[in-house]
């Protein structure tokens, strides 16, 4: 072998050995440059005493992030749908957990992007009041305290929570000051301190969110996975100005504009923002994705971390007492929640499959001052938000769902649902007195809403839709979970369509099974004949 | 002595027991893509329903080939000539040790009943089957053509299940017409050899 063939070698098997490390070894991203150290401004020197303090150093810099966020649904919580034009967000939106953030605000606002919202009277336009560490601090020190209308604790304080361990527990105040020094992006936490815990605890709500997905395993959350590409929920909810992308009320069912290109419009929360509308292999999966969401095959189920989800809240139950007349929690063998006398009656659910509907985008979403008039089904059950869609519908597509059930008050004589008075330290909070006729009175006084006095128990249903916890490709939906005759299949409540392996005409399945029975039969009579003409000729 | 003549050439041979494979392929994954039963999965089913349909079709280009080239396509022209005479041996002849009424050559490989149930498999069943599985497979494309208003994934489905039900059908019964030669296994030793021992009798 000459020497330039050796070299030539060398070179080879040295390009080979790169190409092969690299596979093996991804390099670390480079870490997130920033040009400001924010520790060493002297606007946040400090010492900082209350959140607004903090908030108004920040606006000192950032003299244009007060007013996009007081435009923002974080700080509004009011919303006019873009596809129904009803007037909705946490303010007016019916639900089937706790119900109204209205005469419970001290409570519900500990999770308001601001500082102080304590009742009606809350200035939404002092841009101090709006809490920039809630989803800026990156110490993952910062807590907004339960029962204090968005304001973290800002001296330690003894408090025994109401359906925890009896005993006091002290809870820290955060140190503001280092907390200022240390702001940055938006991390999993910083979103996930509210999102994990909607409806009043973690898993409640969603479903599809919970702690769980603070540091998940790839097999739980694909994107957000440390061993994978790490994403902060903000990678895909992108903010411009403030505005988060993504919404509950004007989902993107099917996303037409594809990939998203830094000429486009920064707004990524749809799958086909980063994969395109053609992302797979082979083109007969491409296929589906005209009409099945890129969720329903990808996450098989949701509450896949550890944490259980709400799956039913029954508040009809509420107020029992134990034998020293003293309210009744009752946990399960998880350590759930399973009777609470401020709450009723739950249900629990973990890798919960989802229910699958046809979704275009809007939903009917009820408001607490709409008649229920007509809504109400031969059950007896309310749909709080109808999903609309159909096999015809050209922006439709399947969708997964969480359904919660419910079972809350409404008002039988005017049919409305009701805004309940649940936690305050009076004497008319259910939480409380543990007695809705004056709960309700109090939240509909408080709302300024018309109410009969008379109360009753309606069945309710709420449908949220899934679209976080995305497994791994190779733990996506088989086929034949849906493709198939069993009664259980996932697509078994879409009906408005035909799908191979679960559908057929009966007639030509009768008509083949003759065919077939027929030529085996035939054959069989036939070469039996034979046999037997055959032996008669030999003894002949 | 019963006469040997050289009936099925190589690639006629290569031909048929192929085309076997792959319709047998064809049958058993297809049934499990209708749900008929699961066996492999639906969607290594669909997998190998496809590739199984691509290679026939290639196999298919090249026998059309073969048969125009080589003039066998005359071999499935039909003729009513003596089809009264198959019937009568099948339904009364072959139990009574009658002589079989058709006598195989080079020229004439095929009886006037074969000729007719190949011929309407190939105007008939073949279309059918063909016809709604390419529509079938290419379902994603056709609102590109503006067909998505005008076919139902329905109707091409069922039809597909027919003309499968159908083949299945014309399966047994070719499988149990191959023991109907001068012994039970003549007929399939011929299509391996290519040698048919032609009754002496007639």
């Amino acid at each position: 072998m000459s020497s330039y063939h050796r070299r030539q070698l060398a070179a080879v098997f040295w390009l080979l050995g790169h190409v092969l490390l690299a596979h093996a070894a991804p390099q670390e991203p480079p870490k997130k440059q920033t040009t400001a150290d924010h520790g060493k401004l002297e606007a946040l020197k400090g010492p900082f005493k209350s959140g607004p303090e903090v908030t108004q150093a920040c606006l000192s810099c950032h003299n244009l992030a007060g007013h996009q966020v007081m435009k923002s649904i974080h700080w509004q919580w009011e919303a006019d749908s873009p596809t129904t034009g009803k007037r909705l967000g946490k303010k007016w939106a019916a639900n089937n957990f706790c119900g109204s953030v209205l005469s419970n605000e001290t409570r519900c606002t500990s999770c308001h992007a601001g500082y102080g919202w304590t009742d009606q009277s809350f200035d939404f336009s002092r841009q101090e009041n709006v809490d920039c560490l809630a989803c800026h601090d990156t110490t993952g020190t910062y807590r907004k305290f339960g029962t204090d209308a968005g304001h973290p604790l800002y001296a330690d304080r003894e408090f025994e929570p109401m359906e925890g361990p009896p005993g006091k527990k002290r809870f820290k105040a955060p140190d503001l000051t280092r907390i200022a020094q240390h702001v940055g992006k938006s991390g999993r936490a910083n979103c996930g301190a509210c999102h994990f815990n909607g409806g009043g605890g973690d898993g409640v709500k969603h479903g599809d969110l919970d702690s769980s997905l603070q540091n998940p395993p790839r097999e739980l959350d694909v994107h957000m996975a440390k061993d994978g590409p790490n994403m902060a929920c903000a990678d895909c909810h992108t903010f411009n100005a403030h505005q988060p992308s993504g919404s509950r009320y004007a989902a993107t069912a099917k996303d037409r504009h594809g990939l998203d290109l830094p000429k486009d419009d920064h707004d990524r929360a749809t799958c086909e923002s980063c994969h395109g509308s053609a992302p797979h292999r082979q083109a007969r999966i491409d296929r589906h994705t005209g009409k099945v969401a890129c969720q329903t095959c990808h996450i098989p189920e949701f509450a896949r971390g550890g944490v259980a989800t709400k799956m039913l809240w029954d508040w009809s139950t509420a107020g029992r007492m134990d034998g020293d007349g003293r309210p009744l929690f009752i946990k399960d063998g998880h350590g759930h929640l399973q009777y609470s006398a401020a709450k009723g009656d739950f249900g629990y659910g973990e890798n919960v499959r989802p229910e699958y509907k046809w979704y275009n985008g809007v939903v009917h979403q009820l408001a607490i001052t709409d008649k229920l008039d007509g809504l109400i089904d031969e059950q007896g059950v309310l749909e709080l938000n109808r999903v609309e869609g159909s096999a015809k519908d050209p922006n439709a597509r399947i969708w997964p769902f969480k359904v919660m059930r419910g079972k809350q008050p409404y008002d039988p004589v005017n049919r409305t649902l009701v805004v309940n008075h649940v936690y305050g330290d009076d004497d008319t909070a259910l939480w409380k007195n543990h007695d809705f006729a004056k709960s309700i009175q109090a939240g509909m006084d408080y709302a300024g809403l018309p109410y009969s006095g008379r109360f009753d128990f309606v069945e309710t249903r709420m449908n949220w839709f899934i679209t976080h916890m995305v497994a791994p490709k190779e733990k996506a939906v088989p086929c034949q979970d849906c493709h198939t005759r069993s009664g259980d299949g996932r697509l078994a409540a879409i009906t408005d369509i035909y799908l191979p392996g679960r559908d057929t005409q009966g007639w030509v399945d009768l008509l083949g099974g003759l065919m077939i029975a027929g030529a085996i039969g035939g054959g069989l009579l036939h070469g039996g004949i034979r046999i037997a003409s055959r032996r008669k000729e030999k003894t002949k | 002595m019963n006469e040997r003549i050289y009936i099925y050439k190589r690639y006629e041979r290569f031909w048929h027991w192929s085309q076997a494979l792959l319709i047998i392929v064809m049958m058993v994954t297809g049934f499990e893509v209708h749900g008929s039963y699961a066996l492999i999965g639906f969607e290594q089913a669909v997998q190998a329903h496809t590739l199984a349909a691509w290679a026939l079709l290639v196999l298919w280009a090249f026998t059309i080939f073969w048969q125009f080239t080589t003039g066998e396509w005359r071999q499935y022209l039909p003729s009513l000539k003596n089809v009264g005479a198959m019937i009568r041996y099948y339904t009364i002849g072959i139990f009574t040790n009658a002589p079989h009424p058709f006598r195989k050559t080079v020229a004439q490989k095929h009886n006037p009943l074969q000729r007719l149930a190949y011929l309407a498999l190939l105007a008939f069943i073949s279309p059918l089957i063909w016809g709604s599985g390419i529509f079938y497979l290419f379902y994603g494309d056709w609102a590109k053509f503006g067909l998505d208003r005008s076919l139902s994934l329905a109707w091409v489905a069922t039809l597909h299940v027919l003309g499968a039900y159908m083949i299945t059908a014309f399966f047994f019964i070719h499988v149990y017409l191959t023991t109907t030669g001068h012994t039970v296994f003549a007929h399939v030793k011929a299509m391996i050899t290519g040698w048919e021992e032609v009754d002496e009798r007639h």
